[in-house]
C-alpha cells in the first residue's frame, strides 16, 4: 500500500470542558465544614491576641505554682510581678513574653499540614471544598515565597518538642505548691491535659512520622525505625483531632488559670 | 472515500489485556516496531477483575510442589481435553513469568522467609497462587501495564478493531477497525497479528465478563480462516453475585473458599460433601473436621469439597437450588463470617468485603453472602500450535482466553493469569520469530478495507430498523436459557435456529446520531462477533454428545470416553462473515508422550 | 417503584447542556444502571464509558450532584430526594456527553522512570511484608483519575497541566520511592518537574479516592518529607556536604532506567 504513514493525534491537554460553567454542582452543604473552621480558628486567634498582648498579668496562681502555657517559660520583668523567678536572661524584656514563645507554637501550626488544609480550604479557599472553584484564578501552590517556606515544618516540630517539654515540666511543678509537699488542684489536671495533648499532637505530625521511619526504604533493614514508625502512625491518622483538642486545651488553660489567678475562681484543691 | 488513517508496524497485537501486553514486551524486546489495540483505555481491560492469583509451582509454601503436580492438577481439571503441550509449558514456565513481574515492580505477599507467598485453590492440591489480597489481576495488568509504557509501546486506546486482513497468499497482512472517541476509521498494515483479545461472556445474561467480551477475536479469526476448538466448554464460575438484580453475575472470589468459606443450603448444610465426583474422591474430605483440619495442615487432612474444580461445584450449586434448597434470591449461602475473625476476612478478602458492603449492603464479617453461578470463562478458542502460539493462518497468533487448548474442557482458578503471561511472551516470540523467517512485505486490498468500512456504516443508513440493545438483550436471554450451565440437545437445536433468525436482525440494525462515542453504534458493530461466537458454542454443544468439564448435557450426563480423545474443530470458507456457514469436525486431541501419561499413573 | 429524574450533560466539543429524562427506578440499582436502562430504551447514543461495572476497573468516573464518584458503585437509594445530576469530569476536555479525554494522565504515566531494581536475583527478592505493604496501598489505584479530576490545581488552573503530575501520579513516585528493591531517587525530579509542590494538600484526592487510598497522608505528605530531606532542609544539605553522598538531580532521575 502507497499510503503514508499518519502521525499520531496529539495529545490535547486543553479544550472544552464538559458540565454547565458554574463554581459548583453540589447540592450538599459542603459550605458547613469551612465555616466551622473559620470560626474554631478565629476565637482562637482573637483571644490568644487578646492574651498575649494585653493579658500580661494574672498568668500565674502563686499558691498553687500554675502558669498559664501562653506564658511559659516565663520571660521578662513581668514574671517577678507576678510571683514567677523567671529567666534572668530576659529581665530587659518589657512587652508581653507570650510574644517571644508564642512564635514557636503558632509556627509549629501555622506550617503543620492539618491545620495548611484547614486554612487554604477555609480562608483561601483554594478550594473551599472538593469539586468547588478555586476563589482565585491564579495558583502557584508552595513553590513561591512566602509558601515555599511551609518546607520548614520539621524545625518548628523539633522546637514544639522543647516547648512540650517545658510545659511538662509545669505540669510536673504545679503539684509541687510553694506550702511545701505534693498537692493537686483542678488547675494540676488542666496543665496535665494540657502537655498530654500537646505531645500527642506532636507525635502525631506527619513530619515526626517521617523522621521516626517514614524515609526509609526498607523497613525490615531498620527494625527500630519501623517500630517507632508503626508506633506514630496510629497517632497520625488522628492528627487533626489532636490539632483541634490541643488548641482548645491550650486555651481553656490559659482561661483557668487566669480565672484562678485573678479570684473570679477558686482552683478547687483535691488534695 | 476519503482517506483512512493508515499506520505500519511489524506486529499488531489485539487487546491489551495480561496477554497482549506481555506479548507487546517480548515483541518490543525483539526489537520490533509493537502497536498494541484496545477497545477500552490502557490497564481497563478484563485482567483487572481476576482475584485470586496466578498459580505457579514455586514451591514457596509447600516444597513438595513442581511443575509436574502443576500440569497432572491443570490436566484433571480440564477433564484431559487439554493440549498436554500447552499444559506442559504453562506449568513449567508460570514461575519465571511471576518472578520476571516482581523483577518489573509488581508487590506479591509475602512469606515469612520473604518470598511470594502462595495461596490454596480449587483442583490446585498445593498451596500455589501467588497473590496480592483478592486484586492480583489488577497488579498483574499494572505491572505489565507500566512495563510496557516504559519501553514506549505505541498504544491505541479505545479502537476497536473490526476484521483481519489477509494477502493474496493468505498471510496475516494487518487489520481496519475505528477509533471510538471520534468514530473515523484506521487500518494497520502488519506482517504479523497477535489476537490477545479476550473472551465471549458478554453474550450471557448473567457474567462476570465486562461489556469487552463479545468475542472479537475469536469471531475475526474464523471470519479470516482460522480454526477454533472446544467453544461448548463455557465456564461458569460458582460464585457470583445474585442479589441484587442489577449486580448478579458479579464475581465473588474463589479465594473466599480458599480462605475457609463453605458453602451451604438454606437447611445450613454443608452439601458439598453429598457431590463428591468419584474422581476426585480419594482426595477430598469426607466429614466437615477433616475438612476443616486441612486448612492449616494440608497433610492433617484431605481437600474440603468446597475446593473442588469449578465445574464440579458450579453444578452442585445448580443441583441444590433446582432441588428447592436454594437461598431467597436463588443462590445458596457462602459462608466466612462464621468461620474466620472479621479481621482477618477485611485483610485478606478487602475487595469482597467492599464489594458487597457497597453493592448489596451486606456485611461479610456477619452474615453469609448469597451466590450462584455466572458466566465467566470461555476455555474454547482459537487452535493454537503450543510453542508458538500460531494459527493456522500465517502470522497469526492467539494468546490468552482467545486460545482454546490450554485448559481442555475446564480451566482452574489461578491458571488463566499464567496463562496470559506464559502464552502472551511465547505469542511475542512466535511471531518475531516468524517475521525473521518470512520475507517481504503482505499487503491487504483496499477494496477490502471499503467493503469493511461500509458494512459498518450501514446502521447509519437505515431509517428504522432494529434497536442494537434488544438483539443484545434478546441473545443473552437465549443464550442463559438455551446455552447455559445445562444444556440439552433440543434446547441447543433451538438456540441454533434463534441465532439465525437474530443474524437476520442484526442485518437490520439502525442507529442514530454521530459516529463520535456512540454506544449504540459501537454495540451494533459488537454484534456479529457476539452472534459468531454463540453458534460456534452451541454447535460445538449439540456436537458434543456427553458432559465434560463445563459442558454439561442433561441428556448425556456421562463422560464419553471416546468424545474426550477429541476436540471439536469449527471452522468456515474465509470472508463469508458473519452469515457464513460453521463447521463442526472433531479431530483427535494431540497425544501426550509416555513420560507424561506416567504421572497419571503414579497419582492412582 | 416511583420515577427518577436524571439531570444528564449532553454535549462535546461544540457545547451542551443539562437534559432531564424520566425513568422507572428499580431496586438495588446503581447510577450506572440507570444510565444503562436510558440507553437500552430512551438515548441510545447517550456517551458513558464503563468495563468491570464492579468498581475494579475505574472507567467510569463521573460527577454525581457534583461529587466525583464511579457510576457503577453509587447507589440510587443512597442519594437523596430530587433529580439526579450526572456530569462529565469537569478537569478533562470532553468528547461526548459524560466521556471526556483523559490523555492527560496516560502522558503523565510515560514521564515516570519505571522502576529500577539493578540487578535482579534468579530466584527472585526476599522482601518481607512489612517492606511491600506501603506500596501495595498504593498499587490498589484502579486509575479513575477521580483524583486528577477533584484536584483543583488543575481542575481550575489549566496552566498548570504541563507540570503537575497530579495524586494518581504522586502515589505511583512515592511506591517507587518506598520500594525496598528500586535504585532510583526520584526526589528532585518530582520536586522541579513533576510539580509537588503545587499541591496544597487540602485532601479532595483522598476524599474522592473510590479505593480508600491515604493519598495526601501515605503519598504525598511523605513524598513532601523525602523532598525536604533532598531540598530544603539544612542539615541535611550539610550533612550530604560532609559524607560526599548526592542525591540524583531531576534529569538524572528521569534517565535512570533499567
Amino acid at each position: 500500500m502507497a499510503v503514508d504513514d499518519a502521525t499520531r493525534t496529539e495529545v490535547s491537554l486543553g479544550g472544552r470542558r464538559g458540565g454547565p460553567d458554574v463554581a459548583t454542582l453540589r447540592t450538599d452543604k459542603w459550605w458547613k465544614l469551612p465555616a466551622v473552621t473559620v470560626a474554631g480558628l478565629s476565637a482562637f486567634v482573637v483571644y490568644a491576641t487578646w492574651a498575649a498582648f494585653f493579658g500580661d498579668q494574672n498568668f500565674f496562681l502563686v499558691e498553687h505554682n500554675l502558669i498559664s502555657p501562653f506564658y511559659s517559660p516565663c520571660l521578662g520583668h513581668v514574671c517577678k510581678a507576678a510571683g514567677n523567678t523567671g529567666s534572668p536572661l530576659f529581665d530587659w524584656w518589657r512587652i508581653s513574653p507570650a510574644l517571644i514563645i508564642l512564635v514557636f507554637p503558632l509556627g509549629f501550626r501555622m506550617t503543620c499540614y492539618y491545620y495548611r488544609k484547614a486554612y487554604y480550604r477555609s480562608f483561601w479557599r483554594s478550594p473551599v471544598a472538593c469539586a468547588v472553584q478555586d476563589a482565585h484564578s491564579s495558583y502557584s501552590g508552595e513553590t513561591k515565597a512566602p509558601l515555599i517556606l511551609q518546607n520548614i515544618h520539621r524545625y518548628f516540630f523539633y522546637a514544639g518538642l522543647v516547648f512540650n517539654v517545658l510545659l511538662t515540666i509545669d505540669a510536673v511543678e504545679a503539684f509541687m505548691w510553694p506550702v511545701g509537699g505534693v498537692h493537686m488542684s483542678i488547675g494540676t489536671l488542666v496543665l496535665c491535659a494540657n502537655a498530654s495533648l500537646l505531645w500527642l499532637y506532636s507525635l502525631s505530625c506527619h513530619a515526626c512520622r517521617h523522621l521516626c521511619g517514614g524515609q526509609v526504604r526498607s523497613f525490615s533493614k531498620h527494625p527500630i525505625r519501623h517500630k517507632l514508625w508503626k508506633f506514630v502512625t496510629p497517632l497520625n491518622a488522628r492528627h487533626m483531632q489532636f490539632a483541634w483538642a490541643s488548641l482548645i486545651v491550650v486555651a481553656l488553660s490559659d482561661v483557668y488559670v487566669r480565672l484562678a489567678a485573678s479570684g473570679a475562681i477558686t482552683d478547687i484543691k483535691i488534695f | 472515500m476519503a482517506t483512512t488513517e493508515h499506520h505500519s508496524y511489524d506486529v499488531i497485537i489485539i487487546g491489551a489485556g495480561g496477554a497482549g501486553l506481555r506479548a507487546a514486551i517480548e515483541a518490543k524486546e525483539r526489537g520490533l516496531k509493537v502497536a498494541l489495540v484496545c477497545k477500552s483505555l490502557l490497564g481497563k481491560a478484563h485482567t483487572v477483575m481476576a482475584e485470586g492469583g496466578v498459580a505457579a509451582a514455586m514451591g514457596n509454601v509447600y516444597e513438595e510442589d513442581n511443575w509436574k503436580v502443576h500440569f497432572r492438577d491443570t490436566m484433571r481439571g480440564g477433564k484431559m481435553l487439554n493440549n498436554w503441550r500447552m499444559a506442559q509449558l504453562h506449568a513449567q514456565e508460570s514461575p519465571d513469568r511471576v518472578l520476571e513481574l516482581e523483577a518489573w515492580g509488581a508487590l506479591f505477599d509475602r512469606t515469612k522467609d520473604g518470598k511470594i507467598l502462595q495461596r490454596d485453590f480449587g483442583g490446585h492440591r498445593y498451596a500455589r497462587l501467588a497473590h496480592v489480597g483478592d486484586r492480583t489481576g489488577l497488579e498483574l495488568i499494572r505491572t505489565l501495564q507500566q512495563k510496557a509504557v516504559s519501553m514506549d509501546i505505541d498504544v491505541f486506546m479505545e479502537c476497536k478493531i473490526l476484521r483481519l486482513l489477509r494477502d493474496d497468499n493468505g498471510r496475516i497482512a494487518g487489520a481496519v477497525g475505528y477509533w471510538r472517541p471520534t468514530g473515523e476509521f484506521i487500518t494497520f498494515a502488519a506482517k504479523a497479528v497477535i489476537l490477545a483479545s479476550g473472551g465471549v461472556g458478554k453474550s450471557w445474561k448473567y457474567t462476570s465478563n465486562s461489556w469487552e467480551g463479545t468475542g472479537d477475536g475469536h469471531a475475526m479469526a474464523l471470519w479470516a480462516g482460522a480454526e477454533l476448538i472446544d467453544m461448548e466448554c463455557v465456564q461458569f464460575h460458582p460464585t457470583g453475585m445474585v442479589w441484587p438484580l442489577s449486580v448478579r453475575g458479579i464475581l465473588v472470589t474463589e479465594g473466599v473458599r480458599g480462605d475457609g468459606g463453605v458453602l451451604r443450603n438454606s437447611e445450613g448444610k454443608r452439601f458439598m460433601f453429598d457431590y463428591v465426583a468419584d474422581m476426585f474422591r480419594a482426595e477430598t474430605a469426607e466429614s466437615e473436621e477433616e475438612a476443616d483440619k486441612w486448612y492449616d495442615d494440608h497433610t492433617a487432612g484431605r481437600r474440603p469439597p468446597e475446593l473442588l474444580p469449578r465445574d464440579e461445584v458450579a453444578r452442585s450449586i445448580n443441583a441444590e437450588v433446582k432441588a428447592g434448597r436454594g437461598s431467597p434470591h436463588g443462590g445458596v449461602f457462602l459462608d466466612i463470617a462464621t468461620r474466620r475473625s472479621a479481621e482477618f476476612i477485611r485483610r485478606r478478602l478487602p475487595s469482597m468485603y467492599h464489594q458487597f458492603m457497597e453493592l448489596a449492603g451486606v456485611d461479610i464479617t456477619t452474615t453469609p453472602m448469597e451466590v450462584g453461578p455466572t458466566l465467566h470463562y470461555i476455555m474454547g478458542g482459537v487452535r493454537v500450535d503450543a510453542d508458538t502460539a500460531a494459527t493456522g493462518i500465517p502470522g497469526l497468533f492467539a494468546a490468552g482466553e482467545v486460545a482454546g487448548g490450554m485448559h481442555g474442557s475446564n480451566r482452574l482458578g489461578g491458571n488463566s493469569l499464567s496463562d496470559l503471561i506464559v502464552f502472551g511472551r511465547r505469542a511475542g516470540m512466535g511471531a518475531a520469530d516468524f517475521i525473521e523467517g518470512a520475507s517481504g512485505e503482505p499487503t491487504f486490498s483496499q477494496a477490502e478495507v471499503d467493503a469493511v468500512i461500509a458494512e459498518a456504516l450501514e446502521p447509519f443508513s437505515r431509517e428504522s430498523g432494529e434497536n442494537p440493545y434488544d438483539i443484545q438483550h434478546d441473545l443473552q436471554e437465549l443464550m442463559q436459557a438455551n446455552v447455559g450451565i445445562i444444556r440439552t440437545g433440543a434446547e441447543i437445536d433451538e438456540a441454533l435456529e434463534q441465532l439465525e433468525v437474530m443474524k437476520d436482525r442484526a442485518a437490520n440494525v439502525a442507529v442514530k446520531g454521530g459516529r463520535i462515542y456512540n454506544p449504540a453504534w459501537n454495540l451494533a458493530t459488537d454484534l456479529g462477533a457476539m452472534l459468531t461466537v454463540s453458534t460456534c458454542v452451541a454447535l460445538g454443544a449439540t456436537h458434543r454428545k456427553e458432559s465434560r468439564g463445563g459442558h454439561t448435557r442433561d441428556d448425556f450426563p456421562k463422560a464419553d470416553p471416546e468424545l474426550g480423545k477429541v476436540n471439536m474443530v469449527l471452522s468456515q470458507p474465509q470472508g463469508t462473515g458473519v452469515r457464513g456457514a460453521v463447521k463442526v469436525d472433531p479431530q483427535p486431541i494431540p497425544e501426550m508422550p509416555e513420560e507424561l501419561k506416567a504421572l497419571f499413573e503414579e497419582a492412582k | 417503584m416511583a420515577d427518577v429524574t436524571m439531570r444528564l450533560w449532553r454535549g462535546d466539543q461544540d457545547g451542551g447542556e443539562l437534559v432531564d429524562y424520566t425513568i422507572e427506578a428499580q431496586e438495588g440499582e446503581v447510577v450506572l444502571d440507570v444510565i444503562h436502562r436510558l440507553q437500552a430504551t430512551q438515548i441510545p447514543d447517550l456517551a458513558c464509558r464503563w468495563n468491570c461495572k464492579a468498581g475494579k476497573c475505574g472507567s467510569c468516573s463521573a460527577e454525581i450532584n457534583g461529587m466525583p464518584r464511579l457510576m457503577c458503585m453509587t447507589r440510587m437509594d443512597q442519594l437523596p430526594e430530587g433529580p439526579v445530576t450526572v456530569t462529565p469530569m469537569r478537569t478533562f476536555p470532553i468528547i461526548r456527553d459524560l466521556v471526556t479525554d483523559v490523555s492527560f494522565n496516560f502522558e503523565q504515566a510515560k514521564r515516570v522512570p519505571a522502576f529500577n531494581p539493578g540487578t535482579v536475583p534468579a530466584d527472585g527478592f526476599r522482601m518481607q511484608q512489612a517492606d511491600v505493604e506501603r506500596g501495595q496501598e498504593f498499587r490498589k489505584c484502579i486509575e479513575c483519575f477521580m483524583c486528577q479530576n477533584v484536584c483543583h490545581v488543575i481542575r481550575d488552573h489549566e496552566e498548570n497541566k504541563p507540570k503537575y503530575a497530579g495524586p494518581r501520579f504522586f502515589i505511583r513516585y512515592a511506591e517507587l520511592e518506598m520500594h525496598p528493591m528500586d535504585t532510583n531517587d526520584r526526589r528532585e525530579l518530582v520536586r522541579e518537574k513533576m510539580g509537588l509542590g503545587l499541591c496544597n494538600i487540602t485532601k479532595c484526592c483522598t476524599e474522592v479516592c473510590p479505593e480508600h487510598i491515604k493519598i495526601t497522608d501515605n503519598a504525598i505528605i511523605p513524598l513532601k518529607e523525602r523532598v525536604v530531606d533532598a531540598h530544603y532542609d539544612p542539615v541535611a544539605w550539610l550533612g550530604r556536604k560532609i559524607s560526599g553522598r548526592k542525591k540524583r538531580t531531576a534529569d538524572e532521575a528521569a534517565a535512570h532506567r533499567p
